[in-house]
């Protein structure tokens, strides 16, 4: 099995990286590509974009930034926030990225990961779940779908997925720690990577985390500040996470 | 120092380009045949789907100016389907015949997850790159290994990388001016 994975995620809005609680009250935080530059200098094994507003009038502004982070970065990102259709999809590893990530459309049609799959290789095709007490949600996490997570990542690594990016919309936000027994269920649900997100407070949580799933989402923890980055690393390695070497 | 890199319809060249002019070298993507066969050393990327993109070579006439140049002894490198597709063969998509650069097929991989995604060690060396790969070559031109997988396959002037150096940070960034010191 490859190394257990740290992963950024920055929150994306007009170009700029934002922060805000559940998408309300947006604050400017900087450059995407010098904050993921540090990032990766910090020891990041990959990168999370999310488009977080995900207009349709953005999306121009939001390719020139995934050519200018695919210029300047030497490790792997994936881009998120309204890919609706192959072409989107497409478009954004045109410009650089090395996945997309697939949420509300696929829930909408789920046809669309079997073609995402087939036009760019599973190993592209993120497909994002946001879970409340073992349901999926859809929508930035405001509308139920009807449909259980490993039911629905079960069928997503049927349809072709790659990864599935497994999110606790209630352990979100609460820096009590993953949702542990979610990231299991699912993981042991499908044989593909899953990276789990929502509630990482410390470097005992993302530990715990990295027991069950290949990939660790690293959000609020990090506070857009890459230091903490390489010292939530070191402390890892204490804990004996085998982190790779990023010298 | 003229680095080609072939742009064929098969995934994200515009991060290998990227690398290669980190390290100074002129990289350009191009789907000519003739700028391929004078390149000082001329790249096969590749993600996606082994038949789709040996049809775009075919498409292009990039296949067979690919193995005049490994003929001719001329540095060439070849990443993650790259690699895939200088095989004999592939066993993805019902089946796939490559460019016969090395001996050997790619086959489905059967062990852990897959895709197998993520950063490994390689060996000899030590060193972890990325990788993301459901498919993995099998041939007696390795030359490194990571968790039993094939790292790397050379065979005269072709190496292949079943990792991809372009997105292994400094890792990757010291394999790909070793490519770049032996043209």
């Amino acid at each position: 099995m490859p190394l257990p994975r740290l992963i950024p995620c920055l929150d994306v809005a007009a170009g700029r990286v934002v922060k805000g609680v559940r998408f309300q009250e947006l604050r400017d935080a900087g450059d995407p590509v010098e904050l993921g530059a540090s990032y990766s200098d910090a020891g990041a094994d990959e990168l999370v974009y999310l488009d977080v507003m995900a207009t349709i009038e953005g999306r121009s502004s939001l390719l020139d930034l995934v050519a200018r982070i695919a210029d300047r970065l030497a490790i792997p990102f994936t881009v998120g926030g309204g890919v609706r259709s192959v072409g989107d999809a497409e478009a954004l590893l045109e410009a650089g990225a090395d996945k997309v990530s697939v949420n509300s459309a696929a829930l909408e049609r789920p046809a669309l990961v079997s073609e995402l799959a087939a036009r760019l290789g599973s190993q592209a095709v993120v497909v994002a779940v946001d879970v409340t007490n073992g349901a999926v949600l859809t929508r930035a996490g405001s509308t139920p779908t009807g449909r259980r997570a490993v039911d629905w990542a079960r069928e997503a690594e049927e349809r072709g997925a790659g990864e599935i990016l497994l999110t606790s919309i209630d352990a979100d936000g609460t820096r009590d720690g993953y949702d542990l027994e979610l990231t299991r269920a699912v993981s042991e649900a499908v044989s593909l990577p899953v990276i789990a997100s929502g509630g990482a407070g410390s470097a005992v949580h993302v530990a715990d985390a990295l027991g069950v799933a290949q990939a660790a989402l690293l959000a609020s923890i990090l506070h857009e500040n890459p230091a903490r980055l390489e010292t939530l690393r070191s402390e890892l390695r204490d804990l004996g996470v085998a982190l790779r070497d990023a010298a | 120092m003229n680095v080609a890199v072939c742009e064929y319809g098969a995934g994200n060249v515009r991060s290998v380009v990227a690398a290669f002019r980190r390290l100074g070298a002129a990289a350009t993507t191009t789907s000519s045949p003739a700028d391929v066969a004078d390149a000082d050393l001329a790249v096969l990327p590749g993600v996606g789907s082994a038949a789709s993109a040996m049809a775009g070579l075919r498409e292009r006439g990039l296949d067979r100016v690919l193995r005049e140049r490994v003929d001719a002894g001329k540095p060439t490198l070849g990443i993650c389907l790259g690699l895939q597709l200088a095989l004999e063969q592939s066993e993805e998509d019902g089946g796939v015949a490559g460019l016969g650069i090395l001996p050997g097929r790619a086959i489905r991989l059967r062990d852990g997850r897959v895709p197998r995604i993520g950063w490994a060690a390689i060996e000899p060396g030590g060193e972890a790159f990325y990788f993301a790969h459901s498919y993995a070559a099998e041939t007696p031109a390795a030359t490194a290994r990571s968790e039993g997988v094939v790292a790397i396959a050379e065979h005269g002037s072709f190496v292949g990388v079943q990792f991809h150096p372009e997105k292994s940070a400094a890792a990757g960034a010291r394999f790909l001016e070793r490519c770049l010191s032996r043209v």
